[in-house]
C-alpha cells in the first residue's frame, strides 16, 4: 500500500444534497434542545464533559435514567444541569452536595450526579463536601477543575497554581492549590479518578464506573479556561491548552490503583503551562465501607409489637 | 446542517452549524486532516468546521467526542449497512443458484 | 440496636414544653426527614426528634455539618417527595437565609422553625426575644412573600405546626413557625387529639395520566389557587428547578418581563390563599378604645394588662396576631379607625412597622428586650398612656 498523500483540497463530492432522514446527534434526547448551543465560550471543555457523562448514562451504565438526578452549583459549570434533559436541580452557590444529601436520603433508589466546579465545590462548598465523603453517601460527583472562577471573570481561585496570573493576582498567585483528589480521598471518598477533558474515553467510562461504585465517588476533570486562565498565563486557545493534557497527563494503570493516590499533584510552571497532570483511577475501595442510606436502614430495627 | 456520506463505508458525517461555535477543536484534533474551517459565517458569526476530506475519515469519533457543543457527529447508518448486507446475501445467494 | 415502635400520634393529655409540642405537631404531619444543626434554645426539637422519628418509621433524623447544609438537604428532600422540617435560632436563621431564598424561589414545600433568642450576633443563646420578625420576610435578599406563623401556648405550638405544614404543601411555600425561646421552653399542657381527628393536607401532584414528556414543574394553566402541582425527582417528569429567574418549565432565562410575571405571581399565590392562613385572635376588641397588638408570648402579658385596665375601667383589647406574615394589614387599617393602637414587643421595635404602615398614625411602642417579656404593669401603663393622647 501507498501512503496516501495528505492534501488540502476540499473535497465536495461526498456531500448529500437531499439525506435521506433527519439526522440526530446520538445524545440530542438527553439534552435540553432548546438551551443548545451552550452559554459556554467556543472551545470550553464543560461541554466535552457533558457529553462524556451523557456517554457514560448511556453505554457504561444500567442505571435508569429516570434515576438519575443532576444538580449543579453555580458557576459556568453550575449551568451544566440545565443542558441534560434529565431531572435537574441548580443550587446555590456551594450547596449542590447538601441538596444532593437530601434528596439521596430521601430516596436511596436515586443516584444524584453532582456536576459542579472547582470554586464552587471546594472554595464555598468545601465543608459540604467533607462530611458528603465522611458519610459515604451514595453519589457522585464530577467536579471541573479550570484553575479559575471563570464566569465571574477569572479571579484566582483555590486550584490557581502558584505564579499564574489572573485577574486578581496580577503579580502571580501566592498560595498554594488544592490537590482535589487528595482531598476528597482524605476526607473518605471511596473512589476517586482523574481525567482530562483530552482523555474523552477513559473519562466516560470512569464515570460510569463511580455511578455503579456504592458510594461517594469523586472525578476531577482537568478543564481547559483557555479565556480566562489561558489567555494571561500564555497557554494559548482551547487546542493548545488541550494538546498540553495530552502531552502532561501522566496516565496510572489499572495495577496503580489503592497504591499511588498521594502521589497526585499537577505540575506548573509559570510561563510553560502544565507540566505534569496524574490521571487514572487513583482509588476504588472494593470492600467498601457502607454506603449512607443503607447504614440508616441497618442501625437499627423497629420491634413492631 | 451539511452531511457527507463516506463513499465506501456510506456512514454519515453531519457538521451542524447552527451550533457551532468555531473553536476548532474537531478540525486540530482529526487525526487524519479531515476538516477544515468554512469560508462563511454563520448566525452567530462564526466560522464553522465543514469535513473537507471526508475519504480520509477514518471514523475514530475524535470530532464528535472533542466537540464541546454537540456540532457535529457520526450517523452510523445501520439501516444503509443492512440493506448492503442482505443484498449481498442476495447476489451470492444468486450467483450459488 | 432494637427499638420499640412507637404511634405516630400521642392521642392524649401531656404536660410538656414548645419544642416538644411542635416535634409532635411535625411528625402527627408525616415528617420522613429532619436536618438540623444543634443551636440553643432550638436543640431540644433536635434532641427529640431524633429519638421519637426513627421510632415512627421516618426516613432520617440527624444532625449535620451546618445550618446552611440543613436547609438545603430540607429543600433536596423536598423535591424528592418528602415532607421535612428544620429548627434553628437567631444566627442560624441568618445563615439559612439563602437557602430560604432558594425555596422560595422554586417554590418548594418546608418548614423552618425559628426559636428566637437574643440578638444580634451571639447575643443571649439562653434567652428569649422577638427580634427576628423583620427577617422572616426581609432577611433574604431581593423580595418574596413570606409566610410565618406565631404560637403563644404549648397547646398551640403542636396545632400551628400542623397548619404551617398544611399550608406550605397547599401554597407550595417555605412556612416560618417563628417562636420566641419562652413558649419553646414553657411547660404546660398540651391535648392531642385523635389521629382521626387531625387534618392533614398532602401537596398536589401531576394528576395521573399526565404527559410525561410535556409536564412544566412550574405550570398554573388551570390552577386557581396559582400553585403549581409538583412532582418528584425520580418519576421520569425531567424536572428542572432553579433559583434562576425561569420559565414554567424550570428552565433559567434572564429576561425583565418574566422576572416581573414570576414575582408577581409568587406574590399573588400567597395572597389568593389567604383563607389558609389562621386569623388573628381578638379579646374585647368590641367596645375597646384602646387597643394592644402582641405575639407570642407578650400576648400573653397583654392579655393581662388589658384584663387589669377592664377592672380599673379603661376599656381596652388585645389583638393577637397568628400569623405574622402576611401582615393582616385590613384589620390594622379597621381598628386603627375606632382606638388607639398599642404594640407589646420584645425588641426594640419590629411589630410596629407594618402596624404603623397600616394604621396610617402613630402608634405607641412597649418594648422590653433583653430575654424577659414585657410585663403587663408596662403594658397598661401604655395603654394609659396611648388614651390620653
Amino acid at each position: 500500500m501507498t501512503a496516501k498523500k495528505k492534501t488540502n483540497e476540499i473535497d465536495t463530492s461526498t456531500m448529500v444534497k437531499n439525506p435521506p432522514k433527519k439526522f440526530h446527534h446520538p445524545y440530542d434526547e438527553l439534552l435540553r434542545k432548546y438551551a443548545i448551543p451552550t452559554i459556554y465560550c467556543p472551545g470550553c471543555g464543560i461541554g466535552t464533559t457533558i457529553q462524556a457523562f451523557l456517554e457514560a448514562i448511556t453505554k457504561y451504565t444500567d442505571i435508569p435514567h429516570e434515576n438519575i438526578v443532576v444538580i449543579s452549583g453555580i458557576g459556568c459549570t453550575g449551568r451544566a444541569s440545565g443542558y441534560i434533559n434529565l431531572d435537574g436541580f441548580h443550587a446555590i452557590h456551594g450547596r449542590a452536595i447538601p441538596f444532593a444529601s437530601g434528596v439521596e436520603i430521601a430516596r436511596p433508589d436515586i443516584k444524584p450526579v453532582i456536576i459542579s466546579g472547582d470554586g464552587d465545590l471546594f472554595s464555598i462548598g468545601m465543608g459540604h463536601l467533607a462530611h458528603a465523603a465522611r458519610r459515604n453517601i451514595d453519589m457522585t460527583v464530577i467536579v471541573i477543575n479550570n484553575s479559575i472562577y471563570g464566569l465571574t471573570g477569572g479571579q484566582d481561585a483555590p486550584t490557581t497554581p502558584v505564579g499564574a496570573l489572573t485577574k486578581t493576582t496580577p503579580y502571580g498567585k501566592i498560595s498554594y492549590p488544592f490537590n482535589l483528589s487528595q482531598i476528597a480521598i482524605a476526607n473518605g471518598a471511596t473512589f476517586c479518578a482523574r481525567y482530562t477533558v483530552y482523555e474523552f474515553t477513559p473519562l466516560a467510562k470512569a464515570i460510569a464506573r463511580g455511578m455503579n461504585h456504592q458510594g461517594f465517588s469523586f472525578i476531577e476533570v482537568i478543564s481547559n479556561c483557555h479565556v480566562n486562565f489561558g489567555r494571561r498565563n500564555n497557554l494559548g486557545d482551547a487546542i493548545a491548552m488541550r494538546k498540553q493534557f495530552k502531552k502532561a497527563r501522566v496516565r496510572m494503570t489499572e495495577k496503580d490503583i489503592n497504591k499511588d493516590w498521594h502521589k497526585t499533584d499537577i505540575e506548573f510552571k509559570v510561563g510553560v503551562g502544565f507540566t505534569k497532570i496524574p490521571t487514572g483511577i487513583f482509588l476504588e475501595e472494593k470492600e467498601r465501607p457502607i454506603e449512607f442510606s443503607e447504614r440508616i436502614v441497618n442501625a437499627y430495627e423497629i420491634k413492631k409489637s | 446542517m451539511e452531511v457527507h456520506q463516506h463513499p465506501e463505508k456510506k456512514y454519515y458525517l453531519i457538521t451542524d452549524e447552527s451550533r457551532c461555535k468555531g473553536c476548532g477543536l474537531c478540525i486540530a484534533f482529526c487525526p487524519k486532516n479531515c476538516l477544515g474551517f468554512s469560508d462563511e459565517y454563520n448566525d452567530k458569526g462564526w466560522r464553522v468546521a465543514k469535513m473537507q476530506r471526508m475519504r480520509d475519515c477514518i471514523k475514530c469519533y475524535m470530532c464528535e467526542r472533542s466537540c464541546p457543543d454537540f456540532a457535529i457527529f457520526i450517523d452510523e447508518n445501520e439501516q444503509t449497512e443492512k440493506e448492503e448486507l442482505l443484498k449481498e446475501e442476495k447476489t451470492q445467494e444468486e450467483k450459488k443458484n | 440496636m432494637t427499638i420499640k415502635l412507637q404511634p405516630k400520634v400521642l392521642t392524649g393529655t401531656h404536660f410538656k414544653n414548645g419544642n416538644w409540642a411542635i416535634v409532635e405537631g411535625a411528625i402527627a404531619s408525616g415528617i420522613a426527614e429532619f436536618f438540623a444543626y444543634p443551636i440553643s434554645p432550638a436543640s431540644e426539637i433536635v434532641e427529640y426528634v431524633t429519638y421519637r422519628l426513627p421510632a415512627v418509621g421516618g426516613k432520617a433524623a440527624f444532625i449535620v455539618e451546618d445550618e446552611i447544609a440543613s436547609i438545603n438537604m430540607c429543600i433536596g428532600a423536598s423535591w424528592a417527595g418528602s415532607k421535612v422540617m428544620t429548627a434553628t435560632s437567631g444566627p442560624g436563621f441568618s445563615l439559612k437565609q439563602e437557602g430560604l431564598g432558594l425555596a422560595y424561589m422554586t417554590e418548594t414545600p418546608l418548614v423552618c422553625v425559628n426559636i428566637q433568642r437574643g440578638g444580634p450576633s451571639t447575643g443571649l443563646p439562653t434567652f428569649s426575644a422577638q427580634g427576628d420578625y423583620m427577617q422572616v420576610q426581609f432577611g433574604s435578599h431581593g423580595d418574596y412573600p413570606a409566610i410565618a406563623l406565631t404560637p403563644w401556648s404549648v397547646q398551640e405550638c403542636f396545632d400551628l405546626t400542623i397548619t404551617a405544614f398544611n399550608i406550605s404543601e397547599q401554597v407550595r411555600s417555605p412556612v416560618i413557625l417563628l417562636l420566641d425561646g419562652d413558649v419553646g421552653r414553657m411547660m404546660e399542657q398540651i391535648e392531642i387529639p385523635k389521629k382521626e381527628d387531625l387534618v392533614i393536607i398532602n401537596r398536589k401532584r401531576p394528576p395521573p395520566g399526565t404527559d410525561k414528556n410535556s409536564f412544566k414543574q412550574f405550570d398554573i394553566t388551570g390552577q386557581d389557587d396559582l400553585v403549581p402541582p409538583m412532582a418528584h425527582f425520580g418519576e421520569g417528569y425531567h424536572i428542572f428547578g432553579t433559583g434562576l429567574t425561569h420559565k414554567d418549565s424550570g428552565v433559567p432565562l434572564l429576561d425583565e418581563d418574566l422576572h416581573s410575571e414570576l414575582i408577581h405571581r409568587l406574590y399573588k399565590k400567597v395572597e389568593i390563599n389567604n383563607h389558609l392562613y389562621p386569623k388573628p385572635e381578638e379579646y374585647y376588641l368590641e367596645d375597646a378604645e384602646v387597643i394592644v397588638i402582641a405575639t407570642g408570648i407578650s400576648a400573653r402579658s397583654a392579655l393581662q394588662a388589658v384584663l387589669d385596665a377592664r377592672e380599673e375601667g379603661l376599656k381596652a383589647g388585645l389583638l393577637r396576631l397568628i400569623t405574622v406574615w402576611p401582615f393582616p394589614k385590613e384589620q390594622i387599617e379597621e381598628l386603627a379607625q375606632r382606638a388607639e393602637l398599642v404594640v407589646a414587643e420584645m425588641s426594640m421595635g419590629q411589630l410596629i412597622w407594618p402596624v404603623e404602615r397600616y394604621a396610617r398614625k402613630p402608634c405607641l411602642l412597649v418594648s422590653r428586650i433583653g430575654g424577659t417579656p414585657p410585663s403587663p404593669a408596662m403594658i397598661l401603663e401604655g395603654l394609659k398612656k396611648a388614651r390620653k393622647k
